[in-house]
């Protein structure tokens, strides 16, 4: 008996348990197994998504004609960004029912950095998002959209997309950690409407009464959006938006640095209090 | 002889809720530890404050000597976990699920996969090893959970309620798996509000409610504290009050009439002239029964004695009180 224990407690002093870096990749595999086997559910959001942008695209572009550029030049940059927010909504559900299925049980009782499991969170769905804007984008050149600017101000345009969903994927996790389950999550993911909309991700703000402009100016999607809608739109973007692109980077870049401030302390502590 | 868990004096509020109210527990090594309790008894608050999932609020609690406030990295490395929830990813295959949790217990890849291999055989899972979990049954999908929970190498496996829900194949099966587990030199605690698996499985049993422990012992010590034997009768037809009445001589308390199963029990001391008593009080009262039996008390009935209410096996599934 005494020996059997002895020979255990040898074995688990030599055993090393994994590293941030390690367990994270691991943790991230399993989310991305799960994502590339479970098809219907990307096919539904693309098809989801796909949708909404061509009843966008086509159904209010007559009446959008006062932006100063081609409608589907105007709302692209707007879709693709407020797109975060929206798949946002799907990782707050994921990591909401990981707390409610007890996997997140599992992973807390493991000798890990905590952090990792949010970190692998975080990591997969961003990369999630890199699909859904790269599908966004191939479906807007397919009906008309076109970069005004350089190529490399499109892919600068198209990195920051990806930067804000990551900060935002913080809150998202923040969210679905304080929901414990999927159905509840779903429910507080509702918060993201009113972001979306009230912003300059479909109209011009200045269209809008008073009190929403006072909202829609000061919420960070108008930024961000603002930011990729002046990389795209090249020279014309002064013309068009008012300011030129630096003006609107760093609004969002602060507003992107003040999420993560925020966020990612907030996920942590709610992880580890468990 | 080692001590796996130390528990003195644990305290855990939720709120208003008092989830632990002073639990004491000791647990030695080399064999199961059962945690018996009805419902919102605190099974499941300790079972997390073991496996280092909460802060408690008083008490200290030790796990393989360490303590889980100031070392929990090390008790860590020491348990394996499996909850009322099979927390297996049903998109991955079940090695590919085994492999995931060797993997961050540190194995390499290569160890890794023989930790999963050797876990797949002995859980008898080895022909499905290779399928995605999401084709398993309940009962495949509990033992892949186990399995998980064991290709660290635990020294302490906790298992909280790990076969409710399963239909009694599943549950036997995993309980020859438990079995062969203390066999083999693991120690387990586990909670349950099956009196028969605590009696099945465990050497020492801990009977708590509202958050403290009441009784500790093994099955048998805790069926003696009962006091001696059971004298159980199956009336016929409309004899229950009748039988009850010829019992009531008889025993130091008042009979249990179960009018469901027209079952009267009253237990007996040792000292007492047990069954032939009973049958001459029932015939001079001339009552002709089914069946009269003189037996071991049910763990149901130790807690009734304790606590002066019937364990509920309660098939509502507890929220998790995080």
């Amino acid at each position: 008996m005494a020996t059997i224990a002895q020979t255990v407690e040898t074995g688990i002093a030599q055993r090393r348990a994994a590293g941030f870096v390690a367990s994270t990749i691991t943790i991230t595999r399993r989310s991305a197994l799960r994502y590339v086997r479970t098809p219907q559910l990307v096919v539904m959001a693309t098809l989801q998504m796909s949708l909404f942008f061509l009843i966008y695209r086509y159904m209010f572009a007559g009446a959008m004609r006062s932006v100063g550029v081609a409608y589907v030049d105007f709302l692209v940059p707007g879709f693709i960004a407020t797109g975060v927010l929206f798949s946002g909504i799907g990782a707050a559900v994921g990591m909401a029912e990981d707390v409610e299925q007890g996997f997140v049980d599992r992973l807390r009782s493991l000798p890990i950095p905590r952090s990792s499991v949010l970190a692998a969170r975080a990591l997969a769905d961003t990369g999630i998002l890199v699909l859904a804007a790269s599908v966004t984008v191939a479906i807007a050149y397919a009906v008309g959209f076109r970069l005004h600017g350089s190529v490399l101000a499109g892919l600068a345009a198209f990195g920051l997309v990806i930067l804000f969903g990551f900060a935002f994927e913080w809150l998202f996790i923040t969210i679905g950690l304080f929901a414990g389950n999927g159905q509840a999550a779903q429910g507080m993911g509702m918060i993201v409407f009113p972001f979306a909309f009230i912003s300059s991700a479909y109209i011009a703000v200045s269209t809008m009464p008073g009190w929403l402009q006072a909202f829609a100016k000061h919420q960070p999607l108008t930024d961000m959006v603002d930011t990729v809608r002046a990389l795209t739109l090249g020279s014309r973007a002064t013309a068009v938006l008012g300011h030129p692109a630096s003006h609107y980077l760093t609004g969002s870049l602060l507003w992107t640095a003040g999420i993560l401030a925020v966020a990612v302390p907030l996920a942590i502590w709610r992880y580890h209090r468990g | 002889m080692t001590r796996t868990i130390e528990a003195r004096r644990l305290e855990k509020r939720f709120g208003k809720t008092h989830a632990l109210t002073g639990l004491d527990l000791v647990a030695d090594a080399g064999q199961v530890t059962a945690l018996l309790g009805p419902n919102g008894a605190g099974k499941t608050t300790f079972v997390r404050a073991v496996a280092t999932l909460l802060r408690l609020d008083g008490g200290t609690l030790l796990v393989g000597g360490h303590d889980v406030a100031r070392e929990p990295q090390q008790v860590r490395s020491l348990i394996g976990l499996a909850g009322q929830y099979a927390a297996v990813e049903p998109a991955m295959s079940g090695r590919e699920n085994l492999e995931m949790v060797a993997r961050l217990f540190g194995l390499s890849r290569r160890a890794a996969k023989a930790a999963a291999s050797a876990v797949l055989t002995q859980l008898r899972l080895e022909d499905a090893g290779e399928r995605l979990v999401r084709t398993y049954s309940g009962g495949m999908r509990r033992r892949l959970d186990l399995g998980a929970s064991l290709v660290g190498r635990p020294r302490l496996l906790i298992l909280d309620e790990p076969t409710t829900g399963l239909d009694p194949r599943s549950r036997i099966e995993l309980w020859d798996a438990i079995r062969a587990l203390v066999d083999s030199g693991t120690d387990v605690l586990l909670t349950t509000q099956y009196l028969d698996e605590a009696d099945q499985l465990a050497g020492q049993i801990v009977i708590v409610d509202h958050g403290r422990t009441l009784a500790t012992g093994s099955p048998a010590e805790l069926k003696q504290r009962v006091g001696g034997k059971v004298i159980e009768v199956h009336a016929r037809g409309e004899q229950l009050p009748a039988v009850a009445a010829a019992l009531a001589r008889l025993g130091d308390s008042e009979p249990d009439v179960d009018h469901a199963t027209r079952r009267v029990t009253v237990g007996v001391t040792e000292r007492s002239d047990g069954l032939l008593g009973a049958a001459r009080a029932l015939t001079s009262a001339g009552i002709d029964v089914d069946e009269i039996a003189l037996r071991q008390p049910t763990l149901d009935e130790v807690f009734l004695a304790l606590t002066g209410k019937p364990a509920q096996a309660d098939p509502i599934p507890k929220s998790a009180a995080a």
